[in-house]
């Protein structure tokens, strides 16, 4: 988003065609893996091989998914890693955080794009992206030959930031999908209503829509 | 299909429990004593016949060792260790290695693939080919370095330990030719006893520290090796004193499980009823003025 935009629709835009479509393909291939790492991970999720078609094909595909999602969870990063810088505005912000909890938002401190939930969630995901790209190269027998007794710690490291990935998911689904009302479609169809961006986000949308309102 | 005559007592990435009403099935052990191997390896050339295994034709790697490794196609090697004594003389230390087949199985342990690794009643490792996957968990799992994966159909391979042959009352292959005796089998007990008497036996000819390894941190191994040299089996080409499942492995495939799963379990569980007691978020939420 650079500099004010002239709205025409009566909406605000959030999201760029293009942000979107790297968005869902970080989600798509997140969810493939989630499923047939979990299926790898603990014998109760083991049909969830039939996500990628059997035990042997998710064997094969799991690593080469990996790949897709770290290569556009990283223009994701690339893009938004200064939106997520954390302000003094964010812990104040934070400081109310059992108000947010309990959808009591009167008088919050004006945040930007992102509150500091967010920033939090995005600096673990880069993290355990770095950290699952790195072990699962390690883990790829098709492509790489490590110790034996580095290939142990990368399964485990592998295996705790992947789940931190995943409880980061539940959050971001639940907080985008039904908690936060209005949020989903900037995702879908790119932009917020003046209200949600007025309400959730004031200094960006001062920001994004030359001040005013 | 694991072999419908024995039982089951550990299957890998399993909860339930597995194919157990037979009874009287007895714990088997195949005794490896070193002090009477002489390098023949008959047993590598009986292993490759009756398991229908050709491996490719190698080089010399300026040692005996031939092939120099464990395979997918060789799953027994003779690994000679020249061991120079203090006294300047020198000791041929021929250790014919192999799957260990371990009552606490780290490949078993840290398969993901329901009963690709299965553990039968009389002690066996066995893995069940049909259902691997190939990922290679067994590989970091197992505390001697011996599953192999194929490069052929992406499958792990090792020794058997002729469990087609035992299931039917026969010897392994290994130890039907070898021509010293240096290799027994039979019922764990009975190779125990067997193996005891050896010891005292080498300890009257001066080998004061002969011993019978049978490694606890693993729950003891159904292959066992009689050593001249007990107090240090890292002498025979780096047999590891003390095996035991490495710890990482422990949590992978250990407490890692339940904590995660609940963790995940918890945490969709803490959304439905944040969303059931405080309702979504409206930006025109308490009153606001807009």
């Amino acid at each position: 988003m650079s500099g004010p935009v002239v709205m025409k629709s009566g909406d605000v835009p959030r999201y760029a065609p293009g942000e979107r479509v790297t968005h869902w393909i970080v989600a798509i291939t997140f969810v493939l893996l989630a499923l047939s790492g979990l299926a790898f991970f603990h014998p109760a999720f083991w049909s969830l091989t039939a996500v990628l078609g059997g035990g042997v094909w998710s064997r094969i595909l799991h690593p080469y998914v990996g790949v897709v999602m770290f290569v556009f969870f990283g223009l994701m990063a690339l893009k938004y890693w200064k939106d997520n810088l954390i302000q003094p505005y964010d812990r104040a912000w934070q400081k109310r955080l059992p108000d947010i909890l309990n959808n009591n938002d009167h008088g919050l401190p004006e945040i930007d794009k992102y509150n500091i939930g967010q920033k939090q969630l995005f600096l673990a995901w880069v993290v355990s992206m770095v950290l699952l790209l790195v072990s699962g190269v390690v883990m790829w027998r098709d492509v790489a030959s490590f110790p034996v007794p580095v290939i142990r710690i990368a399964s485990v490291v592998h295996a705790i930031a992947a789940v931190v990935m995943i409880l980061g998911f539940i959050v971001h689904v639940y907080s985008a999908i039904f908690w936060v009302r209005g949020s989903m479609r900037a995702m879908t169809r790119g932009t917020v209503t003046h209200g949600w961006a007025k309400h959730h986000h004031p200094l960006w949308y001062r920001r994004v829509t030359g001040g005013g309102k | 299909m694991a072999l419908q005559s024995l039982n089951v007592t550990k299957r890998s990435a399993t909860t339930t429990q597995p194919p157990s009403v037979r009874t009287a099935e007895e714990p088997v052990a195949k005794l490896i004593d070193v002090s009477k191997c002489i390098g023949c390896k008959a047993c590598q050339v009986a292993c490759m016949q009756w398991n229908d295994l050709r491996d490719e034709v190698g080089t010399n790697v300026g040692v005996y060792d031939n092939p120099s490794n464990l395979t997918d196609q060789s799953w027994t090697v003779m690994r000679f260790a020249e061991y120079s004594k203090p006294d300047g003389d020198m000791e041929w230390l021929i250790r014919k290695d192999g799957c260990m087949h371990c009552e606490d199985p780290g490949c078993l342990k840290a398969c993901p693939s329901p009963g690709a690794i299965v553990k039968y009643a009389n002690g066996i490792v066995d893995f069940i080919s049909d259902n691997c996957i190939g990922c290679g968990y067994c590989v970091a799992g197992c505390p001697f370095d011996v599953p192999r994966i194929s490069k052929k159909d992406s499958k792990a391979y090792k020794c058997t330990l002729c469990s087609d042959r035992v299931a039917v009352g026969l010897e392994p292959a290994c130890v039907k030719t070898c021509p010293t005796g240096a290799i027994q089998y039979g019922a764990k007990t009975d190779m125990v006893l067997r193996a005891e008497k050896r010891v005292g036996d080498l300890k009257e000819r001066g080998f004061q520290k002969a011993a019978l390894y049978n490694p606890a941190g693993v729950g003891g191994t159904h292959v066992m090796y009689v050593l001249q040299h007990g107090d240090d089996p890292e002498r025979y080409s780096g047999l590891p004193s003390n095996p035991s499942i490495s710890p990482w492995v422990s949590v992978w495939k250990g407490a890692a499980k339940p904590l995660a799963s609940l963790a995940i379990g918890l945490a969709m569980l803490g959304a439905f009823f944040h969303y059931v007691t405080r309702g979504p978020k409206d930006e025109h939420a308490e009153g606001e003025s807009k």
